[in-house]
């Protein structure tokens, strides 16, 4: 069993007199993917949100390599190795693949010229071409806008750019969820690559079948709270649905 | 299922297959700049057949540049704007009001005619001029990108604004003395001999236009927000502040545009930039730059500008009513946008 690499203990959040997260608690281990399922409503995308820096929890406390953390935005997040994959393809579709790996991270050239802003295109270039050969992602071309690629290469544009950038954490919120099964095959390699760089992933997903064949352990939310976990190896369809629909419950409410 | 054959060769096509870069020839074609370029080519071989005389002349040629150099430092503000899917119908006026308050303020120092003002006047006349434009443009880059109000109506308003200013410093008309110091040199003179001063300072900032928005982070900002301003944001990029320094932009370089008016044209002339905003708007949609944002540049732009100018000077020479180079021009944006649509909807549909 790997170290905990995140742990989140406790958490509460409160959208005016809404309760979106009453004591929710949450562990991601290096070098393993841990899907994070739940009924809509069941507070994944809230809890995803504290834990990556936007939106600040009411109370409970986020633990990060063995020390507290607080993230007041996502930057703060990014800086200390938490990246995020939004569910809807959150690349700019008119750069090409190599300006969107970079984007908000470019590199200047050197000397006076980077000093007055020129980005050094090349360098971008060669290391992304780099760090796609190494993740497996498949690209007919570097120098195309990314929106003329199909949606599975966009994605896992999308999700290289975040792990290429994350040392710890990967939150990937329903990757898959507009990809067709070609394309999805893809982006899950893609995250079992990501998973043996020894980072930790989160799949958030509804997708059942996916969540059993490349989590390595599996929690459920129901109404905020954290209701089961699970090793991936052995675990049953009929005990994940059980939890997420409150048939099941192994841990009670601190 | 036969579809899914082709597609799983796809997924064992070894990494190394790809990442490719098109032939520089494959890429020229590609490039709408090529194509809009060939028109312009065309254009210039077809007057110069018609009119062998007068058409490719010295004269025209020195003619058709300054006329253009004014609205195409207008446009190359545009450009930047147009790409992060905002507009700007303000420079027009913009413009108009930044030479209604240079030309006030020398006229102030020079004791109400400023024909005689030397060049310490003219001086603080374009420091005058740039700050109007910039503050201007801030106006508009607040309104629109931290006040959130789309930009078509900020700067439909500013617009007027800007306008209803400018003739109410002057009592509704316009201001006529400006100094001949200026008039001379930067509105009249050339250098290198045959080089009119106005186009230099149109080439210098064209080309420093070009330079920000390929090479530099400010021009890749501006691509990434005008293509997924979300998504830029989540990229840790400071998308308001962005756009807040693309409206300035802009503002100031119509606070320049403004100047130059006034040094060409001696005077004003309100009624003569009160389409400039369409026209600028047109020359870079023209140009190749997406309503949409994400997609342009500049020397689209360029051709963008001479398209029409080119046109009018033609129409002129053979005795076409330029009226026509106004319906043509039209019709052609009409559809420069629905090809732009087109590729869009084909691409997205993937």
């Amino acid at each position: 069993m790997s170290e905990i690499l995140l742990d989140a203990i406790d958490l509460t959040k409160h959208y005016g007199s809404v309760e979106a997260l009453r004591g929710a608690s949450f562990q991601a281990r290096a070098g393993e993917v841990t899907a994070l399922i739940g009924d809509n409503g069941a507070g994944k995308s809230t809890l995803v949100k504290c834990l990556s820096g936007a939106e600040q929890p009411t109370s409970g406390k986020i633990v990060l390599d063995g020390e507290e953390v607080h993230f007041d935005s996502p930057t703060t997040a990014r800086r200390m190795g938490i990246e995020t994959v939004y569910q809807d393809l959150a690349v700019a579709p008119e750069l090409d693949p190599a300006a969107n790996l970079f984007l908000g991270r470019e590199i200047h050239r050197k000397g006076i010229l980077g000093k007055l802003g020129m980005l050094d295109k090349a360098e971008m270039r060669r290391q992304a071409v780099e760090e796609f050969q190494r993740l497996g992602v498949t690209l007919q071309s570097t120098d195309v806008p990314i929106g003329s690629l199909s949606g599975g290469q966009r994605q896992s544009v999308a999700v290289a750019r975040s792990v290429v950038w994350a040392s710890k954490v990967v939150f990937m919120d329903e990757p898959t969820a507009a990809l067709g099964v070609v394309q999805r095959e893809r982006v899950l390699d893609v995250i079992k690559k990501v998973r043996d760089k020894g980072i930790a992933v989160v799949l958030i997903s509804h997708n059942m079948p996916e969540v059993l064949s490349v989590a390595d352990r599996v929690e459920v939310l129901r109404l905020g709270k954290r209701v089961a976990r699970f090793t991936g190896r052995d675990t049953k369809l009929e005990d994940l649905v059980a939890a997420m629909t409150g048939a099941l419950v192994q841990e009670e409410a601190a | 299922m036969s579809v899914s054959t082709p597609e799983k060769k796809d997924i064992q096509e070894t990494p190394e297959a790809g990442f490719g870069k098109r032939s520089p020839g494959r890429r020229l074609i590609e490039a709408n700049t090529f194509w809009i370029g060939l028109v312009l080519v065309a254009l210039v071989v077809l007057f110069s057949a018609i009119a062998p005389d007068s058409f490719p002349t010295l004269f025209t040629f020195q003619t058709l540049f300054i006329e253009s150099s004014v609205l195409l430092i207008l446009s190359v503000g545009m450009t930047f704007v147009i790409i992060t899917s905002g507009i700007d119908l303000s420079v027009g006026s913009v413009l108009i009001l930044a030479g209604m308050v240079a030309g006030k303020t020398m006229e102030g120092m020079s004791g109400g005619d400023a024909s005689k003002a030397g060049w310490g006047v003219i001086t603080v006349g374009l420091v005058v001029a740039v700050i109007t434009g910039t503050i201007w443009g801030l106006i508009n880059g607040f309104l629109v990108a931290v006040a959130k109000i789309p930009a078509l109506i900020v700067t439909l308003g500013t617009m007027g604004a800007a306008l209803a200013t400018a003739y109410l410093l002057n009592g509704g008309s316009d201001l006529r003395t400006v100094p001949a110091a200026l008039t001379q040199t930067l509105g009249y003179g050339t250098s290198f001999g045959v080089v009119p001063n106005l186009v230099i300072v149109a080439i210098v900032i064209t080309v420093i236009g070009a330079w920000l928005l390929r090479t530099t982070k400010f021009g890749r900002y501006t691509f990434a927000v005008g293509s997924n301003a979300e998504g830029s944001r989540r990229a840790g990029i400071g998308v308001t502040m962005h756009l807040l320094k693309v409206y300035t932009l802009t503002g100031f370089l119509a606070g320049i545009a403004g100047f130059l008016s006034l040094a060409y044209y001696n005077s004003t002339t309100i009624s003569g930039h009160t389409t400039d905003n369409l026209n600028a708007i047109a020359a870079v949609v023209m140009g190749g730059t997406s309503l949409f944002g994400g997609v342009g540049t500049i020397l689209g732009t360029v051709i963008g500008v001479f398209i029409p100018a080119v046109l009018r000077k033609g129409f002129n020479i053979i005795h076409v009513q330029d009226f026509w180079q106004m319906f043509i021009v039209s019709w052609v944006l009409v559809a420069a946008v629905w090809f732009d649509q087109r590729r869009r909807r084909r691409r997205n549909s993937r």
